[in-house]
Order: C-alpha cells, then structure tokens, then sequence
C-alpha cells in the first residue's frame, strides 16, 4: 500500500523533472535538422530557474482568473499523472481516481482556464489566440472522445492500466485495424494539443500568428514559469498515454521491487526519445496549415478514429 | 503463434488502410494526392489479394494480386501522364460541390451505411475474411460514387470510377477466390481502354477550353442571335 503510493509519488516526479528535458530535446532536434545548432538541450530548465527569480507584473485590468490560471495550468498535469501508467504496469494508489475520459476533462479544464486567461487582460493579441485555441480544442474533443470509446470497447474498461494489458494481448491485435487507426488518430491529436506543425507553431513570436502560445503571452516572473512548465508537462504526459497505453506497453515495471521501477526511467525516456524522433520528422517536414485549413486537418482525424471504431465494431 | 494466425489481423490491416486511403480520396483538394491515394489504394487491394491467397495457397488470387501490382499503381499513372498533359496535375480543386469537412461526414455516413448494410448478408457462413473485405469494398464503391458526384475536375472524377472498381474486386476476392484471374484480365484491359480514352479526351478539353473544370462546364450556351 505504502510502495504504491510512493511509486505514484515518483511518476509524479519523473514527469515534472524530465519534460523541461522533452522540450529540449525537440528543440534541439528541430534545429539539427536544419543544419544549425540549436540551443543546449538543458536550456529550458535554465528558462525555468530564471523566470522564477524574476519579478511579477500584473495587468491592472485582469481578475483573479488570471491570477489563478498558471497554478491551475501547472497541476492538471500533474493530475492526470496520477492517472495513467508512466513506470508500471500495475494500478497504483490514485488509479481508479479517474478514468481516461476524466484525465482529459481535468486538460480540457486547465485549457479552458488558460484561454479565459488571455482573455483576461486588456492585450488585443490574447483574445485572438484565445479564439483559435477553442477551435482547435472543439475540434479536438469529438476525436478525443472517439479515440477513448475505441479503446475502452476494445479493453472492455476505461482505466489506463487496463486498456494497457488489454490492448496488445495477443500480439496479433497489434495489426488489427482498430489499433493503427487508433494511433494515427491520437498521433495527429497530440499534434493539434500540443501545439505543433502543421497547427501551429510553437517556437514563433508572432503574436498575429500565436495560436497556443498565446495563453502565456501576459505572463511574468514565477507565473511564466508555471505556465510554461505546465505546457511542457501536458505534452510529456499525452506521449506517455500514447507510448504506454497505444503502442509500446512493454519496458514497464512488472513487479513491486524498487529496481524495477527505477529500470523503467530510462525505459519511458528511451520510448519517447523514439517518439521525438519520429515527431521531429514530421515537424520538419510540413508546413503550417492556414487556419481554416485545421478544420479539415481535424476532421480528417475525426474520420480516422470513427472508421477504427466501425472497423471494431461490425467486425464482430 | 505462427505467421499463419497473423494472417486474418494483416489482411484487416490491409483493408483499414484500403478504406483510409478511400477517404483521402475525397478529401484531397490536389490532383497530385489523389492520384497518390488512388496509387496507395490499389497498393493495398494487390495486399490484401496477396494475403487471401496465401494460407489455402489459391494460385488465382496471388495472380490476381500481381496483375493489380502491375496495373493500378503503375501503368494507369503512367498513361495517364502520357496522355494527359502535365499543367493538370499542378492543379489544386479549390472548390468542390460540397466543402471538406462537410464531404468528409457526408463520406463517414456513407461508409457506416455500408457496414449496415451488408450486416445481414455477413451472418452467412462464408470465408474467413469476408467480414472485412465486404463492407470495406462496398463503401470504397459508395465512395467513388461520391467522389465522382462531388469533384470538378476531370481526373479526380475518373479516379472515383476507378476506386469504384477497386472497391469491386476488394469484395469479390473474399466472396468468390477461385473463378477470378480470367475475369481480371478482361477488367484490367478495359480498364486501361478506358482511362486511355478518357486521358485523350482530357487532353482535348484542355487543349480547346484551357481548363479541366468538368463541374462548371454544364451548360451549353447559345450562339446570340444577330
């Protein structure tokens, strides 16, 4: 009982300590691909421990939303941690807290928070970037949705350590259409959440541009921080549910002994490191789609996760 | 846990992707990508032909997988380049009937309609594979039918014809494996027949008019009078 709720303690842990590091190493990938050089891949933990020994300036126009924003924006991550399998391939203490459904409402939570943020403040940039966020979450949701019942018909429950035995069984259900749909479709759901090519870019300081970016435009000192952070963590914690739950649930820790879970650290990161691979190759190599164009981008995931549905269902 | 229990989740694979590939059929907006889906589709359909006739070794359908290697992904483009000149294929189809999102639902409900539809005809015992292969081939001809109302441009049009007959064969190697290579033959070469004749009268079109914009080119006009 103790073992369970010190090992939720170090997925928590682990993830606020190594997505600064994810981030980093994305970076740092984006501009090798490019021939440059690209900063260090610890540059954003240094970004982190200088904002928080900054100053804090608040507009005189904003409420307690956007006070309360950047604390919101740092816990729903970490929240969701509890949730899902990082290190383990057995439920641990908060497990049953929450099912994939609920971790997606507490992002959608925190997301809703951070465009009323930029709405907060008297900066014409925030509630335009605000506007395109929602599009891209409404138009997320529905394949957010669909991608979770998939999977939930397929396991036969919606606990993430479930679906995590369930899923790739026998390892023939690794083909079956359902699942590659399922991946395609949360793939291209990561990229629309997560702020990245082809919906946006996320190294661009062009406010008219800002689609996710802009929730931390206004922010300063230690709130900076937080928001930043927290931005980092949900993608960490999204490739985490795709890796662990989706593709590769192997490398998890079987037993309760301390050196398997500590074995599965390096596990998780050489999983996602594969992962940044494959996402930087993306990245680089399309363009950012007009605004307008998302919506179809979407939909076309939209039609992914129903067609992996109904090839799931008529099947049988 | 031999290859051969693989067999059934690959072929699903297979027609998956085939149906994916119908889908971006209609929701490409270039020329260029929807003769890519097409290519991929018909890449799929040799596949999943492949793998029926692997485990009861039918010597009819690995023939039948071959022939569809050689002419969908490889001959049907390349006529088509020969025949059709190159400034269509640089063409984007900004408009179409109905707008991309739009399609791509009215296209789901197409493809679930099929799956309802062969429902009844599936609780017949049959072959292994026909779950899947049925429904998949039936909304790829629901599909094409679409995409041929739906588009504007001549050779995406003639691309839904064709991913009509992909759908076709799609279905009927899990239906019917055996009586098939001497039928294939005959619809390859009409096929090619037919997209040579198409491809020349596109080339008229365009040489005469300067534009492939079927959609817009319905009405006949009048002479005025003097």
């Amino acid at each position: 009982m103790l073992v369970r709720i010190v090992y939720n303690l170090v997925q928590v842990a682990v993830v606020m300590t190594f997505s600064p590091l994810l981030a980093g190493v994305i970076n740092r990938l984006k501009e090798v691909v490019q021939s440059k050089r690209g900063p260090s891949i610890f540059q954003p933990y240094r970004d982190i421990w200088k904002l928080f020994n900054k100053d804090q300036v608040f507009s005189e126009y904003s409420s307690w939303i956007f006070r309360f924003t950047p604390y919101l924006a740092f816990v729903a991550p970490i929240f969701v941690t509890l949730l899902i399998p990082v290190l383990t391939n057995y439920p641990l203490f908060f497990a049953f807290m929450g099912d994939m459904l609920g971790g997606g409402f507490v992002l959608a939570l925190a997301g809703f928070f951070a465009t009323l943020a930029a709405v907060d403040t008297a900066n014409p940039y925030g509630p335009m970037g605000a506007s395109r966020t929602r599009l891209v979450g409404f138009l997320a949701e529905p394949v957010f949705m669909i991608v979770f019942f998939t999977v939930s018909f397929v396991a036969g429950s919606t606990i993430p350590y479930i679906v995590q035995e369930q899923w790739v069984k026998p390892f023939s259900n690794f083909f079956e259409p359902a699942h590659v749909l399922i991946i395609l479709a949360f793939f291209i759901l990561i990229l629309a959440e997560g702020g990245r090519i082809p919906v946006d870019n996320p190294s661009g300081h062009f406010e008219l541009a800002m689609i996710d970016e802009s929730k931390g435009l206004e922010y300063s000192g230690p709130a900076a921080a937080l928001m930043k952070w927290g931005g980092e963590m949900k993608l960490f914690v999204l490739i985490c549910i795709l890796l662990n739950v989706l593709v590769t649930p192997w490398g998890l820790a079987q037993t309760t002994a301390p050196s398997a879970v500590l074995l599965a650290i390096p596990a998780i990161l050489f999983k996602i490191f594969l992962f940044v691979l494959v996402l930087v190759v993306v990245e680089s190599s399309l363009a950012k789609l007009r605004l307008f164009r998302i919506s179809e981008f979407l939909g076309a995931a939209f039609i992914i996760s129903v067609a992996a549905m109904i090839s799931w269902l008529f099947a049988f | 846990m031999t290859p051969v229990t693989f067999l059934p989740q690959l072929n699903a694979l297979a027609g998956g992707l085939f149906l994916l590939c119908t889908f971006g059929m209609v929701a490409t907006r270039q020329v260029q990508g929807c003769m890519r889906f097409f290519i991929w589709q018909s890449i799929f359909l040799a596949a999943s032909a492949f793998l029926l006739g692997l485990h009861p070794v039918v010597w009819d359908l690995i023939g039948v997988a071959a022939i569809n290697l050689i002419n969908k992904p490889i001959l049907i483009p390349w006529l088509l380049r020969k025949t059709v000149p190159g400034e269509v294929y640089t063409r984007r189809e900004i408009d179409q009937v109905l707008n991309i999102p739009t399609s791509l639902l009215v296209s789901l409900g197409l493809a679930i309609a099929a799956y309802l539809i062969t429902s009844p005809w599936l609780r017949i015992p049959a072959g292994p594979s026909v779950g899947v292969n049925l429904p998949i081939g039936l909304a790829a001809i629901l599909l094409g039918a679409y995409t041929l109302t739906v588009r504007r441009e001549a050779v995406p049009q003639l691309l839904g014809l064709l991913s009509m007959e992909n759908g076709a064969f799609f279905t009927s190697i899990a239906i019917a494996p055996t009586l098939h290579l001497f039928i294939e033959l005959v619809v390859a070469f009409d096929v090619l027949i037919a997209v040579f004749v198409i491809g020349v009268l596109t080339r008229a079109m365009q040489e005469h008019i300067g534009t492939t914009n079927v959609g817009s080119l319905a009405t006949l006009k009048e002479e005025p009078r003097p």
